[in-house]
C-alpha cells in the first residue's frame, strides 16, 4: 500500500495544470466558477482548444485518437479539469456514443463519426429516456420501422440535455414489438435536422434551460446508420452505462466547490464577523470535506484497481461513488445557499445564453442549490443504484 | 499509488485469520471472557506463537519491523473475531511508547516480555475531567531524589487488570491543562501505592480505575523527556486512533455480513426480509458507510507516516470522524435489521455493536474529531 503519486505522476499533474492555466478562456473560467451557464460558443472553443491538444478524447484506444493514459493518468486529469474548473468534454459524444462506435460499429461508421465527436464538429445528444421510461428504462416505446432502404421514426423522448445545440442523436427505438422487453430495441443514430424531428425546451427549477423534449414524426433515417446488430441496442445501452465508472463521483468538482465556499465564508459576515469563525458553520463545512476526503479515497481505490488489474471486473467499491459523489456535491450547494443568506433571493432573469451578466454572482447560488438536486436523479436515480449494491454486491 | 496488499501482508492475513477461524468462534469468546481479566492467555500464546505480538517492533529489538499496514492488517482482523486480548493495549499502545522513546534499557528491559507473550501493558491516562484532552493531566510526578512520586487517579484503563506494566501519564510541572510539562512514565502494577478497581466494560473487555498514592519510581521510569511529553502521547495515541479504526473496519465488515446473511434466510409473509426494498436499500447504505471508512481507515494508515505531525493528527482526526459515523450507522442498522433477536445476548451481532459503541467514545469522539479537522484549517 502506498498512497504517493510517484514522480512522473506528479510531473503529469503540473503539465496538466500547466495548460490549463494558459489555455482556458478566463471567461469561460470564471463563469463556471460562478456557476453560470456556458454558450455553445464558448464550450465548443474550449474542447476544439483541448482536441488541437490531443485530449480531446484522452480515454479512447490510441488509434481512434486517445491518449494511452495509465488509469491514475486519467484520474489526475479529470480531478485537474474539474478542480481548475474547466467545461468537461461533452459526455454524449465523447464518453457515450464514441465508445459504443468504435466498440460495436463498422469501419464506414468509426471514419464518418468519430473525428467529428472528438472536434465537435458535430454535438450529440443522447435519446434514452422517455416520459413513460425513467429509471425503467426499456419499457421504452419509441419506434422504428424498417421500409425499403429507412428507417420510419416515431415516439417522443425526454429529458435530452442540450439538445437544443445538437447536431446529432443517437437513440434507443423499438425494432421488435413482439420481442420480450430489452431484446427488441436498436441503437440508431441520426441527425437533429432531419424532417420530423422538433425539439421543446424544458425550463428547471433553477430557471434555466439544459433538457428538452424531442419529438420524431415519421422521422426518415438511412438504414445504415444502425450501430452494431439490429435488436442488439439494450446490450450497447448497457455497455455505455458501465463505461464510465469514476468520473461520475465528480471530486474534482465538488473540491472546487469547498474552497470557494471556505472563500466567500470569510468574507460574508454574519453576526459581525466572517461566517468562518462560526464554530457551528466550520464544522458543518469540516464534515462536508471529510465525507469528500473518505469518495476521494475510495475513487483513488478503484482508479488503482482498474490500473492494475484491468476494467473487466468492478471493485464493488465503484457503486459507491455515484450516491456519495451525488450527496456531496448536493451538500456544497446548501453550504453555499447557507454563506449566502438572504441573498439567495433576488432571481436572475436569463437572457438566451442562460446568464444575465449585469446580475450579482450571487443570484446563481440559490439555481445552482436547485439545480443540483438533478445529481441524485439522473444516470440512474440513488435509488436504483441502492437496488445494483443489494442485488449485484450484497447478493440480495 | 496501490492499495494492494503485498505477498508478506497477504500471508500475514492469511495467518491471523486462520488463527482466528479456528480459536475464536462465539461460544468460544465467552468462555475466554470469564477469564482472569477478562482474555484467554492460551489465545494470547498463539499470538505469540506467530509472531504477531512482535510485529512492529524493530528487528534489533527482538521484533519483525512490520509498519502501520501490518498493524493495519491485525486490527482489522482482530475487529472481525470480536477479540478480547489486549493487542492495542500492549503491543500498539505500550509498544509505541517503547519504540518511539524507550532507552536501550527500557526495551531490554520490557519488550522480550511483550514479544514471548509473558507481559502486557495497560495505558492509564484518562482522568475524571480530562475528556478527551490528552494534555488535561492532574496527575502529579514530583521529583524525588533520582526518581518521581506520582499521585493521582486514572480511569477505564484498558486491561488495567492483568498489566504487569502501567504506562503513566502525569505532570511533573505547571498547571492541570499546561501542554508542556507532562511525563510519561513506566509503573510495575505491584508498586507500592497503586490501587485497582476492576471491572467489566460494556463490550465485554475488562478495565480498571487505578489511584497512585505516593507511588515511588526510579530514573529509569520516565520515557522520553518527561517534561514534555506531550507530542511523544499524540503521537502513540495517533497510532492507537488509526489501529481502532483498522479494528472498527474489521468489526463493520463482520456485522454487515451478518446481517446480509441474516435477512437473506429470515423468512415473514412467507418469504425472505431481504427481498424488500427497503431493507435492501439500508444494506446497501451499510455497504457505502462501511465502504467509506475503509477508505478512510487506508488513509489514516498511510498518514501514520506524515512527517508533518499537524497534516499526521488532522488526517487522522478525519479518519475518526468517518469511522465514527459509519460504525454507529452499521452498528444501529444492523440492530434494526436483525429485529428482536438483535436485541438479545444470544446473537452475536449485539456484541458487536456494543464494541462499536465504545469504539466511538475512545480516545476523541466524533464531534471532538470533527471540530479538530474544523480549527485546523479543514482539509481540502
Amino acid at each position: 500500500m502506498d498512497l504517493a503519486f510517484t514522480k512522473e505522476e506528479q510531473a503529469f499533474r503540473e503539465e496538466v495544470r500547466s495548460f490549463f492555466r494558459d489555455n482556458v478562456p478566463p471567461d469561460t473560467r470564471r463563469k463556471l466558477v460562478e456557476g453560470r451557464h456556458l454558450s455553445k460558443d464558448e464550450m465548443v472553443t474550449w474542447w476544439r482548444i483541448l482536441n488541437k491538444k490531443g485530449w480531446g478524447v484522452s480515454h479512447w484506444p490510441k488509434q481512434y485518437g486517445g491518449t494511452g493514459w495509465t488509469s491514475v493518468q486519467h484520474y489526475i486529469f479529470n480531478e485537474e479539469l474539474q478542480s481548475y474548473p474547466a467545461p468537461q468534454p461533452l459526455a454524449f459524444g465523447v464518453s457515450m456514443v464514441g465508445p459504443v462506435i468504435y466498440t460495436f460499429g463498422n469501419e464506414e461508421q468509426k471514419k464518418q463519426y468519430l473525428p467529428r465527436i472528438a472536434n465537435v464538429d458535430d454535438w450529440w445528444c443522447q435519446g434514452f429516456s422517455e416520459p413513460g421510461s425513467g429509471s425503467d428504462l426499456a419499457s421504452l416505446k419509441t419506434k422504428a420501422e424498417r421500409k425499403g432502404d429507412k428507417w420510419i421514426i416515431n415516439g417522443q423522448k425526454t429529458w435530452t440535455t442540450l439538445a437544443q445545440h445538437a447536431d446529432m442523436i443517437f437513440c434507443l427505438c423499438r425494432t421488435d414489438p413482439s420481442a420480450k422487453k430489452q431484446m427488441g430495441i436498436s441503437f440508431i443514430v441520426f441527425s437533429m435536422k432531419s424532417k420530423g424531428v422538433t425539439v421543446r425546451p424544458i425550463q428547471t427549477i433553477d430557471g434555466g434551460v439544459e433538457v428538452n423534449e424531442v419529438f420524431f414524426d415519421d422521422v426518415e433515417v438511412p438504414i445504415e446508420n444502425l450501430i452494431g446488430e439490429e435488436n442488439k441496442g439494450w446490450d450497447y445501452a448497457k455497455f455505455l452505462l458501465g463505461n464510465e465508472r469514476t468520473g461520475i463521483a465528480r471530486v474534482g468538482v465538488s473540491k472546487e466547490r469547498l474552497r470557494r465556499i471556505r472563500d466567500l465564508a470569510s468574507k460574508v459576515e454574519s453576526g459581525g464577523k466572517p461566517i468562518i469563525q462560526d464554530a457551528a458553520f466550520r464544522e458543518k463545512l469540516a464534515a462536508c470535506e471529510i465525507e469528500l476526503k473518505a469518495l476521494e479515497l475510495t475513487q483513488l481505490r478503484v482508479v488503482a484497481d482498474e490500473g492494475k488489474h484491468g476494467k473487466g471486473k468492478p471493485n464493488p467499491a465503484s457503486s459507491v461513488l455515484k450516491i456519495k459523489g451525488s450527496e456531496i456535491q448536493q451538500t456544497t450547494t446548501e453550504l453555499l445557499m447557507e454563506v449566502i443568506g438572504p441573498f439567495a433571493a433576488p432571481y436572475d432573469v436569463h437572457g438566451d445564453d442562460g446568464s444575465n451578466e449585469a446580475m450579482e454572482w450571487t443570484a446563481q447560488i440559490a439555481p445552482s442549490y436547485f439545480n443540483n438536486r438533478k445529481v441524485s436523479i439522473y444516470g440512474g436515480s440513488n435509488e436504483i443504484q441502492r437496488n445494483i449494491i443489494a442485488k449485484a454486491v450484497l447478493g440480495l | 499509488m496501490d492499495f494492494d496488499l503485498n505477498e508478506e501482508q497477504r500471508l500475514l492475513k492469511e495467518s491471523i485469520d486462520g488463527l482466528l477461524t479456528d480459536s475464536y468462534d462465539f461460544e468460544s469468546r465467552k468462555k475466554y471472557m470469564k477469564e482472569k481479566g477478562g482474555w484467554s492467555q492460551a489465545v494470547w500464546g498463539k499470538l505469540a506463537e506467530q509472531g504477531l505480538l512482535g510485529l512492529p517492533f524493530a528487528e534489533a529489538d527482538g521484533g519483525f519491523g512490520g509498519g502501520g499496514v501490518e498493524t493495519m492488517i491485525v486490527m482489522e482482523a482482530l475487529g472481525k473475531a470480536l477479540v478480547l486480548e489486549p493487542y492495542l493495549a500492549t503491543v500498539v499502545i505500550g509498544g509505541g511508547f517503547l519504540r518511539h522513546a524507550g532507552s536501550d534499557a527500557q526495551k531490554a528491559a520490557h519488550v522480550p516480555g511483550i514479544i514471548d507473550g509473558s507481559k502486557t501493558l495497560a495505558f492509564a491516562q484518562l482522568e475524571k475531567n480530562s475528556r478527551y484532552d490528552l494534555f488535561d493531566v492532574s496527575t502529579t510526578a514530583k521529583k524525588k531524589g533520582d526518581g518521581w512520586v506520582i499521585d493521582g487517579e486514572k480511569f477505564v484503563v484498558l486491561n488495567g487488570e492483568n498489566a504487569e506494566t502501567l504506562i503513566v501519564t502525569a505532570r511533573t510541572k505547571g498547571d492541570r491543562r499546561d501542554k508542556s510539562g507532562i511525563g510519561v512514565f513506566l509503573v510495575p502494577a505491584n508498586a507500592r501505592g497503586v490501587t485497582k478497581k476492576s471491572y467489566p466494560t460494556q463490550d465485554g473487555l475488562h478495565a480498571a480505575d487505578i489511584t497512585f498514592t505516593g507511588v515511588e519510581v526510579g530514573s529509569d521510569a520516565a520515557l522520553g523527556n518527561p517534561e514534555d511529553g506531550l507530542a511523544l502521547i499524540e503521537r502513540v495515541v495517533d497510532e492507537a486512533r488509526i489501529a481502532l479504526c483498522a479494528e472498527a473496519v474489521g468489526l463493520m465488515d463482520e456485522s454487515l455480513k451478518t446481517t446480509v446473511e441474516y435477512i437473506k434466510t429470515r423468512k415473514q409473509f412467507g418469504v425472505a426480509i431481504g427481498s424488500f426494498q427497503s431493507l435492501q436499500h439500508r444494506a446497501s447504505d451499510m455497504f457505502v458507510a462501511a465502504e467509506q471508512a475503509r477508505s478512510m481507515s487506508m488513509f489514516a494508515t498511510m498518514a501514520g507516516d506524515f512527517e508533518d505531525a499537524r497534516e499526521r493528527s488532522n488526517a487522522i482526526a478525519a479518519a475518526k470522524v468517518q469511522i465514527g459515523k459509519s460504525l454507529k450507522f452499521v452498528g444501529q442498522q444492523a440492530i434494526q435489521l436483525h429485529g428482536g433477536i438483535g436485541m438479545t445476548m444470544e446473537a452475536k451481532i449485539g456484541h458487536y455493536f456494543k464494541r462499536l459503541t465504545m469504539i466511538e467514545n475512545s480516545l476523541g469522539d466524533t464531534d471532538y474529531h470533527q471540530r479538530r479537522v474544523a480549527d485546523g484549517g479543514g482539509l481540502i
